[in-house]
């Protein structure tokens, strides 16, 4: 495994590993089992797509609101009362019948955490990281997203800070929708890019 | 390599189990403890950490058992833990990322701002055993300069050392079928890259 005097022993369990680490860091004073319980609750309950889905729909019923977002994410989600982590460089990119955008961290795992919560697995794993710069029109098409050949895809690779979200096309026949409603339709996958509403 | 197909869990919880939001915690509380103490260690260093897992592991164990790691191994190499503590409790062998092996600076950046949006630029071919973030898969490729943004802490410093070097980071756009040389049309790539990982064609 990953240690060099260990050859052939197994490591114990994972979550014995973890235990092990909480405990030794509470007794030298760097986290108490509170904090642990805060920041699971946080991560659970406060944090998710629900706010990037009210920033699309503010979006696409508020032409002033998706020119201000587009000129700057960070700006335009704070204007809304969304202050989370990870969206201190916000950039929003706009899909259009012409144009679509996927995100990716293809050296370890950058997300607008702030918008769109924690990254789901296959966002963090080997597969996607690598294969969504090598060859994103097959794997949108696999994943459920076939895009027309005419379509240009544009792949974002969050590599330094800025953090990216992509504003999908609001889907036709929606036009008595209140805003809340729109919302409701707002995937996390939309706003990745790798769904078409 | 391929890597295969993307396994989507539509039911994933956000947290499999607790020791999950415990690692994650306890990265937290690390990183906002560092100053304080006195370590040189960041945001950056956690990645660098990761980077020094085991390839073998680091493909083959899920996410947060690589996150368990990386900040073990932080918290081990601040001094705030040892390693035989940590298998003392666990009741077995811990594993680490491997030691640091890279002492100085093999990029100590530029520093300033040399390219303006519209310039083409080639990604330096350098390959270093330490901490970067230039993507491998752009090295020697060819692209224009979409957004300047402002200047930023360069992560090949500040892992290496406790200096820090402020230089610009730019949106580079490529052709993903020049970068590729495969011929696929009508995609580009975008990263973001510290002026010193570029340079004029």
């Amino acid at each position: 495994m990953t240690t060099d005097h260990h050859h052939g022993t197994p490591p114990a369990p994972v979550e014995r590993r973890a235990v092990a680490l909480e405990e030794l860091l509470v007794e030298q004073g760097l986290i108490s089992h509170e904090d642990i319980d805060a920041v699971q609750q946080e991560y659970e309950t406060q944090l998710g797509p629900m706010h990037g889905a009210r920033v699309v729909a503010r979006a696409w019923v508020d032409p002033s609101y998706r020119e201000r977002l587009l000129a700057n994410g960070t700006r335009a989600v704070h204007e809304l009362g969304i202050e989370g982590p990870e969206i201190e460089h916000l950039v929003v990119v706009a899909n259009s019948p012409e144009v679509h955008h996927v995100v990716v961290c293809t050296l370890c795992s950058c997300y607008p955490w702030g918008v769109l919560g924690l990254p789901p697995n296959w966002y963090k794993d080997p597969p996607y990281r690598a294969r969504v710069v090598r060859e994103p029109r097959v794997l949108l098409a696999e994943m459920g997203c076939p895009l027309e050949e005419s379509v240009e895809i544009q792949v974002w690779d969050s590599s330094a800070d800025c953090r990216y979200l992509v504003l999908p096309e609001r889907p036709a026949g929606t036009d008595g929708l209140s805003e809340e409603a729109l919302a409701g339709l707002v995937t996390r996958d939309s706003m990745v890019g790798v769904e078409v509403l | 390599m391929d890597f295969g197909g993307v396994t989507v869990d539509p039911d994933e919880p956000v947290f499999r189990a607790r020791w999950e939001a415990a690692v994650m915690a306890a990265a937290l509380a690390l990183l906002s403890a560092a100053p304080a103490r006195g370590w040189n260690q960041t945001l950056s260093s956690f990645r660098y950490a990761r980077e020094r897992i085991d390839p073998v592991d680091y493909l083959g164990s899920p996410y947060y058992e690589r996150w368990l790691t990386t900040v073990a191994t932080i918290a081990v190499e601040s001094g705030v833990v040892r390693r035989e503590e940590l298998e003392k409790r666990a009741g077995g062998p811990f594993p680490l990322a491997r030691p640091l092996r890279v002492h100085g600076l093999e990029n100590p950046g530029s520093g300033v701002s040399r390219f303006a949006v519209g310039d083409r630029v080639r990604v330096w071919q350098r390959h270093p055993l330490g901490h970067t973030r230039c993507p491998g898969y752009l090295r020697g490729h060819v692209g224009t300069v979409l957004r300047s943004h402002g200047a930023s802490s360069l992560p090949d410093v500040e892992v290496h050392s406790r200096l820090r070097v402020q230089e610009a980071v730019y949106t580079v756009r490529f052709d993903a079928g020049e970068v590729w040389g495969d011929g696929q049309t009508g995609v580009c790539l975008h990263a973001d890259l510290w002026d010193s990982y570029l340079e004029t064609p």
